[in-house]
């Protein structure tokens, strides 16, 4: 891996719940997110998947500062962010922005396109000189694949997917270095969501970004992740390389999740094995002791009750070199390929994509 | 054959003009099939469904032309209290937003019952049990305690099953499902669309599946309409379809979709927007984002080319997208 822009570890979100007006008392705590360590390299995409409630996008706001810590580090290029405030805090998140999930909801709807672009430069007026900051405007709406000449409109005049690209104006209006994409493209259409997604993947190495790629949809975050960390109930139970975690999972939720997903090929359905997870997710104010998973594993038995695992290569693969030996928490860690290999001979009009190695 | 729809169409009257929504659609379902019918927001699939069912909202909305045959009936010329009985017995629907569906401020026993004193004369004591029942069949655990239960107390996916059981609970012969599983978990998903699929098996239904995920109708459909713009450009067996397309919309929806079993390159994009449903391109609607588009397109609409028995396109060069 490259070297590391983003540490992140041990971080931990904690919302209490109290009881009382007076006298308030702290009755529990929903834990969204309960101990989440990963890296982010320079110029990576590390997606991170996850059903709904898993905590993921609280990671993202952390990462922005949006939400304050309960405990653990953020740290960017070995500082920690989770403790700065006042002028260090802004100089930072100049370099960390998001995309947002929503398009209709993250822009101001009384607000024209320049001002929503150009906003952050109030804020940050040192990238940009007031004389200046009408043509840079400009300059990312072209980036963008926008006509510059929209500049006076409102958001309303745009749809979803041109209203997600000035979202990804505004997030690339201070020149950061990582941007944090949370859901960016869930909200769009299937023809319109390749378009923003290529227009990610040509941003990252025009502008030499690092992505924080945040996604329940396991298909988009193959195609755009280097690396992949799978969230269950605020940790991640499984992380590795994309084809690590696609073809090589280890860890029963993440093979779970794979086999859930519809494959667009009539022919896979017939020879698919699914594994088909029985009831929901437990409630994050009371999660299951030991293993988080093990209220809805096929394996479960008592060790996983009593033992919390740990997000380390499972002392089966350890020795061995093969793209099985990845992190991964679970006791009974065993690889099953749940996802058809990349074979399919006269598959779609499309060529071979090569293997990702 | 249990439904047919032939050539409707649907306006609606707005502020700005009239907007086509549905513009000369036609398709049919039999007993023990799926039907999927697959198109972005605004290409007319789900108003399609609404004018079906008999729940468009007329006015802003009218039904300009066409016939909907259920059973050889035309329901289009049926009065408004005789639809009434078809509805909820012969056909019932499923919606996207099982929250938002469900009344909040009655018990779910109680919504579920209410099919059974409208329309079957019941009483509220037998209309319960049957409730209960009904809950049963779908797999909600400890039915008796829940069904006293209000829809907020259930998760997504619960709500959604309880959304399917009051859709079965007259044993109707079709079910429209409006996009059942967009709004859940991809583990969830499975365990409703597993559940749907079981059902409509055991009583031989018709289903209408309403979808924008193109890996949805590889899992189940038997066959598929793919709408644009208020026509449908292309229908097929979902065999043929995902194999070969012979229409360039439907090429490049298969096309521009990210896959869990590859890891692509670049991903192939459609260019441009759907198109303004108050103003439709001359000629095919798809012509300004279609990469073959030659003269002939930006002029005549195409028909529905025969491609084979079962097979229908309306790309003026279907030939060429097929082998091309």
């Amino acid at each position: 891996m490259a070297e590391p822009i983003l540490q992140v570890s041990g971080l931990v979100k904690h919302y209490p719940l109290t009881q009382g007006i007076v006298f308030r008392k702290q009755v529990g705590a929903v834990k969204a997110v309960d101990g989440v360590d990963f890296e982010l390299g320079r110029g990576e995409t590390l997606g991170i998947v996850g059903e709904s409630g898993c905590g993921k996008s609280t990671v993202a706001k952390m990462l922005v500062n949006l939400e304050k810590p309960t405990a653990g580090e953020i740290r960017y290029k070995g500082e920690d962010i989770a403790r700065l405030s006042g002028k260090a805090l802004r100089s930072v998140r100049r370099n960390i922005q998001m995309v947002f999930q929503d398009p209709y909801t993250s822009l101001n709807p009384r607000m024209t396109v320049g001002d929503i672009i150009g906003e952050p430069y109030e804020i940050h007026p040192e990238v940009a000189p007031k004389g200046d900051r009408r043509t840079k405007v400009q300059e990312l709406l072209d980036v963008v694949g926008l006509n510059p000449e929209y500049i006076n409109r409102y958001p309303h005049q745009f749809s979803g997917g041109q209203r997600q690209r000035i979202g990804i104006a505004r997030g690339l209006a201070l020149r950061p270095e990582i941007i944090v994409a949370d859901e960016p493209v869930s909200a769009l259409d299937v023809s319109v969501q390749a378009q923003v997604i290529n227009l990610l993947d040509r941003l990252q190495s025009e502008f030499e970004l690092s992505y924080i790629f945040i996604a329940h949809d396991l298909s988009i975050v193959r195609h755009i992740s280097d690396r992949v960390g799978v969230m269950y109930l605020g940790r991640i139970v499984e992380t590795g390389r994309d084809s690590e975690i696609y073809e090589h999972p280890t860890h029963p939720y993440t093979q779970a999740l794979l086999s859930a997903v519809p494959v667009p090929d009539p022919e896979a359905r017939e020879h698919r094995e699914r594994i088909i997870l029985a009831g929901d997710v437990p409630s994050p104010t009371n999660i299951p002791s030991g293993c988080r998973f093990r209220t809805r594993c096929w394996k479960a038995q008592e060790r996983c009750a009593l033992e919390v695992p740990a997000l380390a290569v499972p002392a089966e693969f350890r020795f061995a070199t093969g793209p099985a030996a990845h992190d991964s928490a679970c006791h009974f860690a065993e690889e099953k390929q749940v996802v058809p290999p990349e074979e399919t001979p006269e598959e779609a009009p499309k060529e071979p994509s090569e293997q990702e190695e | 054959m249990l439904l047919e729809v032939r050539d409707l169409q649907v306006e609606f009257r707005t502020r700005d003009g009239i907007a086509k929504a549905v513009n000369g659609v036609s398709y049919s379902v039999d007993a023990g099939e799926t039907l999927a019918v697959l198109g972005e927001s605004g290409s007319g699939k789900s108003v399609t469904a609404q004018a079906v069912m008999g729940i468009l909202d007329i006015p802003p909305g009218k039904i300009t032309g066409g016939e909907i045959l259920f059973r050889g009936q035309d329901l289009l010329k049926f009065k408004e209290d005789e639809r009434r009985k078809v509805r909820g017995a012969e056909m019932a629907m499923i919606f996207q937003d099982a929250l938002s569906s469900l009344n909040p401020v009655l018990s779910v026993g109680d919504q579920l019952g209410e099919m059974f004193l409208v329309h079957r004369g019941m009483s509220k004591k037998d209309a319960r049990a049957k409730a209960v029942e009904l809950m049963d069949r779908v797999r909600i655990p400890a039915a008796k305690e829940r069904v006293k239960d209000y829809p907020h107390q259930f998760s997504g996916g619960m709500r959604q099953r309880i959304m399917i059981a009051m859709a079965l609970a007259l044993e109707p012969a079709l079910i429209i499902a409006d996009e059942p599983t967009t709004a859940l978990d991809v583990t969830v998903q499975a365990q409703v669309m597993d559940l749907l699929a079981e059902l409509q098996r055991e009583y031989n239904m018709g289903l209408i599946l309403i979808t924008h995920d193109l890996g949805v109708v590889a899992d189940v459909a038997d066959k598929i309409a793919v709408m644009y713009a208020g026509r449908i450009v292309e229908s097929a067996p979902v065999h043929d379809i995902y194999k070969a397309p012979a229409h360039p919309y439907t090429r490049g929806l298969l096309e521009s979709i990210p896959r869990l079993d590859q890891k692509g390159q670049e991903l192939y994009a459609i260019k441009g927007l759907p198109p303004n449903l108050m103003n439709i391109p001359p000629g095919c609607a798809f012509n300004p984002r279609c990469p073959m588009a030659q003269d002939v397109c930006r002029t005549d609409v195409p028909p529905l080319f025969e491609v084979d028995e079962v097979r229908r396109s309306a790309c003026h060069f279907w030939r060429e997208c097929l082998h091309g």
